[in-house]
């Protein structure tokens, strides 16, 4: 076991808007985190990250948590003037003492790191000049420079064209598989965490909904209740797809 | 190449860091030798080798030109530089902690309290001085650790968000403005004028005293910020991120805002108020070498030093044997050049 959370709750502004959430994550898994907005996804993920502070019991090993976890926000900032190779190496914040400064192993594994995402040629470029794809190998970088067992990505494609949400996804299911890291990733796209996620954990109003396989989770009737639409998930060549189902819509005359 | 760009990221170049040296040292012979009375610049550095430890050089310098030199130029040039160095790295700190590029030292109410300070003491004889601190400085000094206080405090001393650090110096700048206008207004025209002159900023040194009050302030404000230069790196990715990069914002603010504050505070404390040089030196160092802090801090510092020594030199030199206040004359050149930076960045987007 590489993570286990029992009981999660999380309070913003005395709200509670995480409710006992149980969670756990083998080696090597892909674990999705599904919902509607405002079902608690990235909250969870900020609080197993340690940026929300959360009370029940997270069991993740010893050490700062940045050692064991990386964040992968839903919006990453870019800062102005940052190149490439400067935007990985803060991905080696947790490794450094308070007095010193990255040391030629950091330079070395931000640098490996960087060519192993194909980002050589745009290691000297500003963050801000890239596409949004490269931007988001940037990010994954950045977060495989932690050095981690365990990777967190917040709606990882939200910003990306079809093209580059594959891209982006393959490249870190690849990685999964060739590291042995485990994924917890917050997705919009049914579809795509029905296609990488080994289980789904379905999220309403800060609490637990369903989990288990995609197969097991991905059903319509808790789908449709959850999301408060209709929706068909249908399997097309052996992949499950999540559509609204095709309604006719009747106005009623008040008049 | 990339295992060469990861070997340069985040450190001064070295053409980068002798071109600010060297615009230090030409800006500090320059301050040294112009004034009411001349001096040779040959002499001035055969003056100051000979003071080297196991150096002799014969200097040329007749004994009052000795004088002037060490009785009056060099503690001025070194308190210009001084006063520069602490003005310019807490700009670039204030920058980096609060995320925006239009912080200055005078932020969170560090410039109103001072004000108020300095006015109470050179208006109503307030005396707080102890120590090395006169009057002047040891009010404008308290009061601007009181507005600092002022601010931290409404915002709760959590030192958790910027906007509302932001907004409660907002608040405490103008109570203590407030306070300043109607303690100015009630004073004669005499100490009106003095207390305004302090205002518009000055470096009269009176010997090496100013000097050796604000030496440790830069010293040690320096090391610590240079020190968190890098942890301000990693805040440029926002609290989040940086949280969960294992870094944690409050604490790195809290420190940051205590040292740049302490050393604009002391500062302002020997020199009144002197506007733009935090604001624009950083940006110029961010336009000619890197964004990043850990190079943004230290040449803010030295630029700085070098930056401030010059105008003062005109403050000395335009409209002898009169003096202009310093701080105008850096209002003067800081603001237009802010402008066109403004206008060149809007024009880029």
């Amino acid at each position: 076991m590489r993570l286990r959370a029992t009981d999660l709750r999380v309070r913003l502004r005395r709200t509670e808007v995480l409710h006992g959430i149980d969670l756990q994550l083998e080696a090597g898994e892909w674990l999705g985190v599904i919902g509607p907005n405002g079902a608690g996804k990235s909250t969870l993920l900020k609080a197993l990250a340690g940026v929300l502070r959360h009370t029940g019991t997270l069991r993740v090993g010893s050490g700062p948590r940045a050692t064991r976890i990386a964040l992968m926000p839903q919006a990453p900032l870019l800062p102005e003037g940052m190149s490439v190779v400067e935007y990985v190496l803060l991905g080696r914040t947790v490794h450094l003492g308070w007095l010193r400064g990255e040391t030629r192993r950091d330079r070395r594994i931000a640098a490996e790191v960087i060519g192993r995402l194909g980002l050589d040629e745009l290691a000297d470029r500003p963050v801000t000049s890239l596409s949004g794809g490269e931007a988001q190998r940037a990010v994954v970088a950045r977060a495989l420079a932690q050095q981690t067992r365990i990777l967190l990505l917040d709606e990882p494609t939200s910003a990306l064209d079809p093209g580059h949400q594959v891209e982006v996804l393959s490249l870190v299911d690849d990685l999964r598989r060739q590291d042995g890291i485990s994924v917890i990733a917050a997705m919009h796209d049914l579809g795509s965490a029905a296609r990488h996620a080994d289980r789904l954990q379905l999220l309403a109003a800060g609490s637990t909904e369903a989990v288990g396989t995609p197969r097991q989770v991905l059903d319509p009737v808790v789908l449709s209740r959850v999301y408060r639409t209709p929706l068909d998930v249908h399997r097309l060549a052996d992949e499950l797809v999540v559509l609204p189902r095709r309604t006719t819509t009747t106005r009623r005359n008040t008049a | 190449m990339v295992v060469r760009a990861a070997d340069r990221a985040y450190r001064v170049s070295l053409p980068a860091l002798l071109v600010t040296l060297a615009l230090l040292v030409i800006a500090g012979l320059v301050s040294a030798t112009r004034g009411a009375a001349g001096l040779p610049v040959g002499g001035v550095v055969s003056a100051l080798l000979d003071a080297v430890p196991w150096v002799t050089v014969d200097s040329d310098l007749t004994t009052s030109q000795e004088a002037i030199l060490w009785s009056i130029r060099l503690p001025r040039t070194a308190l210009s530089m001084l006063v520069g160095a602490a003005l310019g790295i807490a700009g670039a700190a204030y920058q980096g902690v609060f995320r925006n590029p239009l912080a200055d030292p005078y932020l969170l109410g560090v410039s109103a309290g001072a004000g108020l300070g300095a006015v109470l003491a050179l208006g109503f004889d307030l005396d707080l001085g102890f120590g090395p601190f006169s009057a002047v400085p040891a009010a404008a000094f308290t009061g601007a650790l009181l507005a600092v206080s002022g601010s931290a405090l409404i915002a709760r001393g959590s030192f958790a968000s910027t906007a509302t650090l932001l907004l409660s110096g907002v608040a405490m700048a103008a109570l203590f403005s407030a306070a300043q206008t109607y303690a100015l207004q009630q004073l004669d025209e005499t100490r009106a004028r003095e207390a305004l002159s302090w205002l518009f900023g000055q470096l009269t040194a009176h010997g090496w005293d100013e000097v050796l009050l604000l030496l440790p302030y830069v010293a040690v404000s320096s090391v610590v910020l240079c020190v968190y230069a890098r942890h301000l790196d990693v805040l440029r990715l926002g609290d989040d991120e940086a949280t969960a990069l294992g870094l944690r914002p409050a604490r790195v603010r809290l420190v940051v805002i205590a040292a740049a504050t302490l050393v604009t505070a002391a500062a302002v404390s020997v020199s009144g108020l002197i506007a733009f040089v935090g604001l624009v030196v950083p940006h110029v160092v961010r336009m000619l070498t890197s964004h990043s802090y850990r190079v943004v801090l230290p040449l803010s510092g030295v630029l700085g030093g070098a930056f401030l020594s010059s105008v003062d030199v005109g403050a000395r030199t335009l409209v002898a044997p009169a003096e202009l206040p310093v701080g105008v004359l850096t209002a003067f050149v800081g603001a237009p050049f802010f402008a066109f930076v403004l206008w060149r960045r809007g024009g880029s987007r």
